[in-house]
This record gives C-alpha cells, sequence and structure tokens, in this order.
C-alpha cells in the first residue's frame, strides 16, 4: 500500500506511455470496426454497425469463427490434459532424463512457426491429414502443450509432497488424493495452462493457413485472406472481436481469484 | 468430554531393515510399544528414527522385519489401510479446504454422513480449543494453530495409534513448550498410543513414557526418562541426553584414571576410558578443609545464578566441568580454588574404541549434539 503511493507522477507518466505504445495499434482496429465507409480511412466520418452485420451474417466469415472457437476449445482440453500429465510424469522421472524430456516438449516454442508448417504441411501430404480438423487440432495441441507444461510444473514446484503423504495416512486411496487434494491445489496452473492453449490456437496464422481447405478455415486464416484479396472493414470487425474474445479468456481465471477473495473475505466477516 | 477413549494400540517392529543401496538408514530396530504408551524416537539428524516412523506410516518400504499393530502384520498394507493418525514437521493442511474440512478429511474417506463430519469435527477443534477458527483457511492462522488443526485432523477418526513427526520443530520455544503440556493432556485424556519423532532430548524428557535413543540407524538404548539420564547405557545415550561432564583416561585393574589424575573404582574393563558425571552429581568442597576422594581442585571460572540452581564453570587440570549445586549452599566465589567431589556411584565409565573423545568443552559439545540436526 505504502510502496504504491510513493510511487512518483514521472513514473506513472512513464508507465502510462509505455502502455499505450504497446497497445495502441491494436486499439486502432475498433474504431475502424465501426466505420460507415467502405474502406480503411482515419479518422472516422460516420459510424456504422455494417461490417458487424456483414460479418455475422457472411457464411465465410461466421463458419471461420465457429471452427476456430471449437477448434480452440477442443485443443485447450487436450494439451491440458496432456500438459498435466506431462508435467506430473516429469516430475516422477530422474534429474537428468527429466531435464531432456522437458526442453523436447518445449521445442515447439523455439522453432519458428513458418519452418514447423512447412514440415507438418508436407507430412500431412503424405498422411492425407491436410485439410482436415483433425490435423489442425494435432498441430496446434503440440504448439500449445508447452504453455500448458510451464504453469503446472510451476505449480508441482511449489507443491509440498508430505501433503500427499498427509492424505494418504489420513486414509485416502490413489484416486482420492489425486482429485481432492493434487488436482484443486495444483487447479489455478491448470486453469492458466488452458487459457494459454486456448488463446493460442485461436490466434495460430501459418499452420491454419497451410493446413486450410475451402470448406475448413479458422478465424485468422480468413482474415489474412480477406485482407489480401478484398480491402473490406469486416476485417476489422473480427479483429475486434477476437480481441475481445481473447482479452474475456485470459481476464477469466484473474476475475474468478477476485470472486473468490471475496468470497472467503465475506466469509472471514460471518465467522467474527 | 464426550470423546469415547478407545484403548491405544499396541505396536511391535521385529528386525526392522532399511537400506538405500549400500548404505543402512535403520540396522534392525526391534521395540515394543504398550497400548497406551507414550515412546519417543530420539536421536540426531541421520540416526534413523524418522526412517523408522516412515515404515511405521507405511511411506517407507522396510528391506527386511516388519511392523505389527495389535498382532497385526501390516508391513505391505499400503498407508491409506493403516488407519493411523499423523502429525507432520510442516503441518501438511490442506489450503484449498477451510480448517474445518481439513478435519473432516479423514471422515470423508472413511465416508461418514455430512452431518456426522461436521459434528465430530467440531469437536475435534474444541478438543484442540479451535472451534471459533472453524471456517478460516489454514494461511489465515499462526503457525501453532495450524499443528492444533493437524492435531485435530490427527485425532478426529479416533485412530489407536498417533505418529508424531518433530510437529513441533518449526515453533518458538514458549509455543513449543505450551503444545506439549496440550499433548500431554490429550495423551492422558484420551488414551491413545503415541509415537513421536525428536532430536530434542529435552522435549523427549517432558513428554515420553520411554525414550528410544537412536544413533546410526541402531536403537541405544531404550528406556523411561529417568533411566536414560541416571543409567546410560552407553557414552552415546549419556552425552546425548542432559548435560554432563566427561573426563578421558584409562581403566587398570578396577580403577579409572583421568589424564589429570583422577581415580575412580569401577569395575569396568581395562582400557582406555570416559568418565561421565552428571552436573548436579558433583560437590563442591572447600581444598583448604577436606582432602577429596576424587582429587580434583579447579579455579572457579564463573558463576551463574539459575533461580533453584547454581551453574558453576570450573577449570581443572582435566579440562572445564561444570556444577550444579543447591543456591542454599554457600556460593563459590568466581576465582576461587575448589575441591571437587562425587561419589564413585554417580560416575559412569564407558570403554571408548580408536578415536579418543576430546574433553575439551564437554557442555559446547553436548549442546552441538542436542541442537543440530
Amino acid at each position: 500500500m505504502n510502496e504504491s503511493t510513493r510511487v512518483r507522477l514521472p513514473i506513472k507518466l512513464w508507465v502510462g506511455v509505455a502502455a499505450l505504445l504497446l497497445v495502441a495499434p491494436t486499439l486502432i482496429v475498433v474504431p475502424l470496426s465501426f466505420t460507415n465507409k467502405r474502406s480503411f480511412s482515419f479518422p472516422i466520418e460516420g459510424w456504422s454497425l455494417q461490417w458487424y452485420e456483414h460479418f455475422f451474417t457472411n457464411d465465410r466469415w461466421i463458419g471461420s469463427l465457429i471452427s476456430s472457437l471449437w477448434i480452440a476449445v477442443v485443443v485447450g482440453v487436450i494439451a491440458t490434459v496432456l500438459g498435466t500429465l506431462a508435467a506430473l510424469g516429469l516430475r516422477g522421472l530422474r534429474s537428468r532424463l527429466s531435464g531432456v524430456a522437458q526442453v523436447v516438449m518445449l521445442l515447439p516454442i523455439l522453432i519458428p512457426g513458418i519452418v514447423a508448417a512447412i514440415a507438418i504441411f508436407g507430412m500431412y501430404l503424405r498422411w492425407g491429414l491436410s485439410g482436415s480438423p483433425l490435423g489442425i487440432i494435432v498441430a496446434h495441441t503440440t504448439l500449445a502443450l508447452p504453455f500448458v507444461l510451464i504453469p503446472v510444473s510451476t505449480a508441482l514446484r511449489g507443491f509440498d509432497d508430505t501433503i500427499t503423504r498427509a492424505a494418504a495416512v489420513l486414509g485416502a486411496g490413489p484416486v482420492a488424493r489425486f482429485l481432492q487434494v493434487q488436482l484443486p491445489i495444483l487447479l489455478p496452473g491448470i486453469a492458466t495452462g488452458f487459457v494459454f492453449a486456448f488463446v493460442t490456437s485461436l490466434d495460430e496464422v501459418v499452420i491454419s493457413y497451410f493446413l486450410q481447405s475451402p470448406t475448413l478455415r479458422t478465424l485468422p486464416v480468413q482474415m489474412y485472406g480477406s485482407v489480401t484479396v478484398e480491402t473490406d472493414p469486416s476485417i476489422a470487425a473480427a479483429s475486434t472481436l477476437l480481441l475481445v474474445l481473447s482479452t474475456i479468456i485470459i481476464l477469466i481465471p484473474r476475475l474468478a481469484q477476485v470472486v473468490n477473495e471475496r468470497r472467503a473475505a465475506n466469509r472471514r466477516g460471518d465467522s467474527e | 468430554m464426550t470423546h469415547i477413549s478407545t484403548p491405544g494400540a499396541g505396536l511391535k517392529l521385529r528386525g526392522l531393515v532399511k537400506r538405500y543401496g549400500g548404505t543402512a538408514a535403520v540396522e534392525h530396530v526391534d521395540l515394543d510399544v504398550a497400548s497406551g504408551e507414550f515412546l519417543t524416537l530420539l536421536g540426531p539428524s541421520g540416526s534413523g528414527k524418522t526412517t523408522t516412523l516412515s515404515m511405521v506410516a507405511g511411506f517407507t518400504e522396510p528391506t527386511d522385519g516388519s511392523v505389527v499393530i495389535d498382532g497385526q502384520e501390516i508391513t505391505k498394507v499400503p498407508p491409506h489401510k493403516r488407519g493411523l493418525g499423523m502429525v507432520f514437521q510442516n503441518y501438511s493442511l490442506f489450503s484449498h479446504l477451510s480448517v474445518r474440512e481439513n478435519v473432516e478429511f479423514p471422515l470423508r474417506q472413511r465416508k461418514v454422513a455430512k452431518a456426522e463430519r461436521t459434528r465430530r469435527a467440531m469437536e475435534a477443534l474444541e478438543l484442540v480449543e479451535l472451534q471459533g477458527r472453524a471456517e478460516a483457511k489454514p494461511s489465515q492462522l499462526s503457525g501453532g494453530q495450524q499443528q492444533r488443526v493437524a492435531l485435530a485432523r490427527a485425532l478426529v477418526f479416533n485412530p489407536r495409534l498417533l505418529l508424531m513427526d518433530e510437529p513441533f520443530g518449526a515453533l518458538d520455544r514458549a509455543l513449543r513448550e505450551r503444545l506439549q503440556i496440550e499433548l500431554r493432556r490429550l495423551h492422558h485424556e484420551l488414551g491413545i498410543t503415541v509415537v513421536f519423532v525428536t532430536h530434542d532430548q529435552e522435549e523427549a524428557l517432558t513428554l515420553s513414557d520411554r525414550i528410544a535413543v537412536f544413533n546410526e540407524g541402531r536403537i541405544e538404548q531404550i528406556g523411561t526418562p529417568r533411566e536414560l539420564y541416571e543409567k546410560p547405557a552407553s557414552l552415546f545415550v549419556a552425552r546425548f541426553i542432559g548435560e554432563s561432564n566427561a573426563f578421558t583416561g584409562q581403566v587398570s585393574q578396577g580403577t579409572f584414571v583421568s589424564n589429570a589424575g583422577v581415580r575412580i573404582p569401577t569395575t569396568a574393563p581395562d582400557g582406555a576410558s570416559v568418565a561421565i558425571v552428571r552436573p548436579e552429581r558433583v560437590q563442591v568442597l572447600d581444598p583448604a578443609v577436606t582432602a577429596t576422594q576424587s582429587g580434583l581442585e579447579g579455579r572457579v571460572n564463573d558463576v551463574t545464578y539459575l533461580g533453584a540452581q547454581h551453574r558453576i564453570e570450573v577449570n581443572t587440570d582435566d579440562g572445564p566441568v561444570i556444577i550444579r549445586s543447591d543456591t542454599r549452599l554457600p556460593l563459590a566465589e568466581r576465582g576461587a580454588r575448589i575441591a571437587l567431589s562425587w561419589e564413585a556411584t554417580d560416575a559412569a565409565i564407558f570403554p571408548v574404541q580408536e578415536q579418543p573423545i576430546e574433553t575439551s568443552n564437554p557442555w559446547t559439545a553436548t549442546l552441538a549434539q542436542s541442537t543440530s540436526s
């Protein structure tokens, strides 16, 4: 409390400027999506919701949004389950083996997207997976895995094994120990992992672009296609939607935490 | 108190061995704990006491030997089927559950109905005087309160054997003493069998009916606190329990002679030996008046008033000696020359192998042993 009130004005200003520089380019699409013109012109002269209407009535836009959403959900779930199991497994391994395994699983972050995309595209052509939702889901899951592995591993590092021992000696079998003790304590880390996995899939362009088919396009691919073929402010509406969606998803765990703390504070108030 | 007191379980350890690779953490431990007894496993860190407890709890599988509770062999039974209560040094409360939910946890595992569960949890919390904090989260409690919750959680399902692994190690001295008294009261009220692990000899003396002193994976001696203090079976026990003065020397033909020439009659076998004399058994005499039995004289280095006793440090030819004397006796002045004496029966003499034990500073040596871990 004291520390934060003592932060001086120049520092606050500096933080404000830095934040603005980071966010401004992204935010510029928001007013653009409400223009009544058929082109990207700034400043806006007249306001309209026509591009949102266009977005939600055009099959290609709405179809790609739906594809993106369900693929992201499936990827989020699979990556979360696999990533959590991987983190638990890594912990049980001998230290040298676990180091190697961890680096291998983190590789997708390090490999340039375009390289991964070409490699995956080449393999998928042979396997006949190109253009199928399954192909995109598998590829996205690989990309998203590190984003689950990292937060869950971090949560596990703070996890004290005697807690599990305590649960055991008090009568909890292996399943009860996992469900009633380990899982709830690791839940914040797992939730963070899910959110990042979901957003990773939702935002991914390069691999999805290579793997697209006329019937299967994710929203970012549709946007990319739209911006190169037609200059239509629909893309601004799509960007705004994607922005809002990602932000909400990322904020959910934080909001849940705030709600929980409120509830706990209320409970404390009752008991005293 | 509505608590139904079930008689505590009897515990038998037979030839218990635990080896990690080539090194033995526990080497052939035999132990009988009677129903309702408070038994402490005492020893320095790495002496095997915690590993032994861990084998009783079922976390560690013995390399050899058996664990028997009430006549039933449970050596291979997993921990969740042993029905034991246990308290850990770091409390090990479930941070995502409230205090009440923590205490209900063992009942939930035993499929006790919700209403009954809550009633019994509140009863157990009452036992440790924490019923007012039932809805708090563990993180909102102090260390002492958390450990009391852990105790309530370990007792709520009326286990017949309670295991405690250095439960007060993380608490400050005053709190530790209060909880020790509370634990003694609970032990008397509930009639439960307790196996308690500590490296703190004072704590062991305060709490236990009997103490098993561990050293290098073996039990050196089992006995009541009084037996261990007054009749230590080995030099290790003599030095580990209580304060002691040690004199190095030789036994030959029924007499121990220290390096400085102090003579004590003994039945110990010939060879290099150490004589141990408790500080309160040493008498202070005026050298001008009495020729001393032991023949040891020294100069008073320091005198500390401790209420019931004086603690006197004396520099002698055999090194520093500590004396605890009744404050009603005339006080020895700092710098005065005094003679020291004790009954031959108050000296315990132990043979020593190869390594002679340095006697330069016996009290720091005993202190270092009892506090290091």
